[in-house]
């Protein structure tokens, strides 16, 4: 049985706020519990990392602050809109207006050409296709690729695919970036080369990047960083110098 | 979006290919089987369209137009004194052998028709004079017979050419436009009296009474009148070639073997496109997944996995249409297959099509509706 409280608005300079979310997978004698009340918050123009060691969790409540995963419990409240309550539908809408994704195996179609992955979050909005691959042009230019727009992305390193993902991530504009594992693929100064894209998406004050990691080359890119630990996040550090600290990042 | 379901499609060539070549395959299998059924089917009843006559009375026994049950010779009065027929005439029809120049001999199959009125004629003439069937000793041979019996000269038949019927001279005076006999045999045309002397000694050798209905009565009206009062079997043309086509139907394996190769031609649609849309899905899950998660709605999801399938139906239909196409030209040019592509033939394979198509999506709409978008977030 499900159970939701009632969401009050965000606070102030919040993206997004989860408050008590239970999850679990299976049932009977191989139900597995994977969060236990967790809470959860991000700001608004702060790159937060979300850390912790596999299978604690990390993925399950991405998903579920992302809307493609339904909570068995608990608020989720994305940029005002209680996602615990929409129907999948409104959900599904609420994905492709407000939420740009990035993903460990990067998830480019290998059919298409790189302007062409790179406009489907518009093509899905409804843009005209012109005007759709007209933007997604521009994005690429935006992240270093500008002469890659007719490439397939098999003939692209690892590095240019995800900054193609990032593009692909940013086209629409969206308020919340949804990164899982974004540097898990890719080689040192590459990984750092995509951090730093992101970094510089998350000085925008409107945007919020959230990045799933266990990657401690990158810790030092975060403003934040959740601890997570058996379903739960046991602790937060508010500051890099927290972070560099905690984690004895030189 | 649907355009990019297309590229997604076609970009994957080994996929693309194997879909269109299972449709395209299954098209040709269905279509050519078909078309052979009716072409066969076209083939039993070729005497009622190398014979016209809007009615044919036959014993009350008959049931199919290559089954001649001889009459009496008085049945051709009995049906002229039928109050509404116009007139009747007798036709002889029988399978000869054709004794040829060098000796060898071929099956033909002989029309005897009314020397007065010449009533059952080839409805078209390639070659020579109707009336000069009238002269002695002369026939008229369709234009497969000029080949099949030219063979023995080396050269196909020209008028004057004389053959062997029944150790009786037959002088080649015309040549005719002829559909096939599903026998094989090309059809010789001669009066009915010489028909009768051509053929082995017989007690009664009427095969059928052709006959018209009076100006202001169909022939259904008149040939159920001819029954009524003779006894004998009265059908219209039309009755007629249906009954002959159901009598192969029940009694020959032909529908059956047809039927098998159709019925293989969708099982193989259904299991090769199937099988292999079902695996272009399943290895595009994470794709699709990804559209799911980026805000692409389930129906949309669907309406792009039709498109895909309909895609690959429609153009697979397409090239193994051709290719039938194709086949059935060669056939028909050959002129020993038989081979009709009736508009009902590639109406209904594109209809089996539609449905192979719409299973195969469907096939790949129940993996989308369990699909959880979620599942681009584990590796």
């Amino acid at each position: 049985m499900k159970t939701h409280v009632s969401t009050a608005p965000l606070p102030p300079g919040l993206a997004l706020q989860l408050a008590g979310i239970d999850k679990s997978f299976g049932a009977g004698d191989s139900l597995t519990k994977v969060l236990k009340q967790t809470h959860f918050d991000a700001r608004l123009g702060e790159l937060i990392m979300l850390v912790g060691p596999s299978g604690c969790g990390k993925t399950t409540l991405l998903s579920i602050l992302a809307g493609t995963l339904h909570a068995d419990a608990g608020d989720v409240n994305v940029l005002g809109s209680p996602l615990h309550a929409l129907s999948e539908a409104a959900r599904t809408r609420f994905r492709a207006q407000h939420l740009g994704f990035i993903f460990q195996q990067f998830n480019l179609i290998p059919t298409l050409s790189v302007a062409e992955n790179v406009s489907v979050p518009l093509l899905i909005q409804g843009v005209r296709p012109a005007e759709a691959e007209r933007r997604a042009c521009e994005m690429l230019a935006r992240v270093g690729l500008p002469e890659k727009t007719r490439e397939r992305p098999g003939k692209l390193s690892g590095g240019q695919q995800q900054r193609v993902a990032i593009a692909r991530a940013l086209v629409h504009e969206p308020s919340l970036l949804v990164c899982d594992e974004p540097t898990s693929a890719l080689d040192s100064e590459n990984g750092q080369r995509v951090m730093q894209l992101l970094r510089d998406v998350a000085r925008d004050p409107r945007r919020t990047v959230i990045v799933v990691t266990h990657d401690p080359r990158i810790y030092h890119h975060a403003d934040r960083m959740a601890e997570m630990e058996d379903g739960k996040i046991f602790r937060v550090l508010h500051t890099p110098a927290d972070i560099a600290a905690a984690h004895q990042l030189n | 979006m649907l355009r990019l379901a297309l590229k997604m499609l076609f970009g994957d060539h080994a996929k693309y290919l194997m879909l269109i070549s299972g449709i395209t395959f299954a098209t040709i299998l269905m279509t050519q089987g078909a078309a052979l059924f009716a072409g066969l089917m076209s083939w039993t009843s070729s005497t009622l369209r190398n014979v016209r006559s809007e009615i044919w009375v036959a014993d009350a026994k008959v049931e199919q137009i290559g089954d001649t049950k001889p009459l009496r010779d008085v049945d051709v009065n009995r049906v002229r004194s039928v109050d509404g027929v116009a007139w009747a005439a007798p036709i002889f029809q029988g399978n000869l052998q054709a004794r040829l120049f060098d000796g060898s001999s071929k099956l033909v199959t002989l029309i005897g028709i009314d020397s007065t009125t010449l009533a059952g004629a080839p409805v078209k003439m390639v070659e020579g004079a109707l009336e000069d069937l009238r002269l002695p000793n002369t026939v008229i041979v369709d234009e497969f017979g000029v080949e099949r019996l030219g063979e023995a000269l080396g050269r196909p038949l020209r008028l004057g050419d004389v053959f062997e019927m029944n150790d009786r001279e037959a002088r080649v005076v015309g040549i005719c436009e002829a559909v096939r006999s599903f026998t094989g045999g090309p059809y010789v045309y001669t009066t009915y009296e010489r028909a009768v002397h051509y053929a082995p000694l017989q007690r009664k050798t009427l095969s059928f009474v052709l006959a018209a209905p009076r100006e202001g009565l169909t022939p259904q009206e008149v040939s159920a009148r001819i029954a009524a009062e003779t006894g004998l079997r009265a059908f219209t043309e039309d009755e007629f070639m249906w009954s002959t086509i159901w009598w192969y139907v029940v009694n020959t394996g032909i529908p059956i073997n047809v039927g098998v190769l159709v019925a293989l031609g969708f099982i193989v649609g259904i299991a090769i496109s199937g099988q292999t849309f079902y695996s272009f899905v399943i290895e595009n899950t994470r794709n699709l997944g990804a559209l799911r998660a980026m805000g692409t709605s389930t129906p949309r999801l669907c309406a792009m996995l039709v498109l895909q399938s309909l895609a690959v139906g429609i153009i697979g239909y397409g090239i193994g249409l051709g290719v039938v196409a194709l086949l059935g030209h060669g056939a028909l040019r050959i002129g020993k297959v038989p081979f009709l592509l009736l508009w009902q033939i590639p109406a209904g394979t594109l209809i089996a099509v539609l449905c192979i198509s719409v299973f195969s999506a469907l096939l790949g709409i129940v993996h989308i509706a369990r699909l959880e978008p979620a599942i681009v977030f584990r590796s």
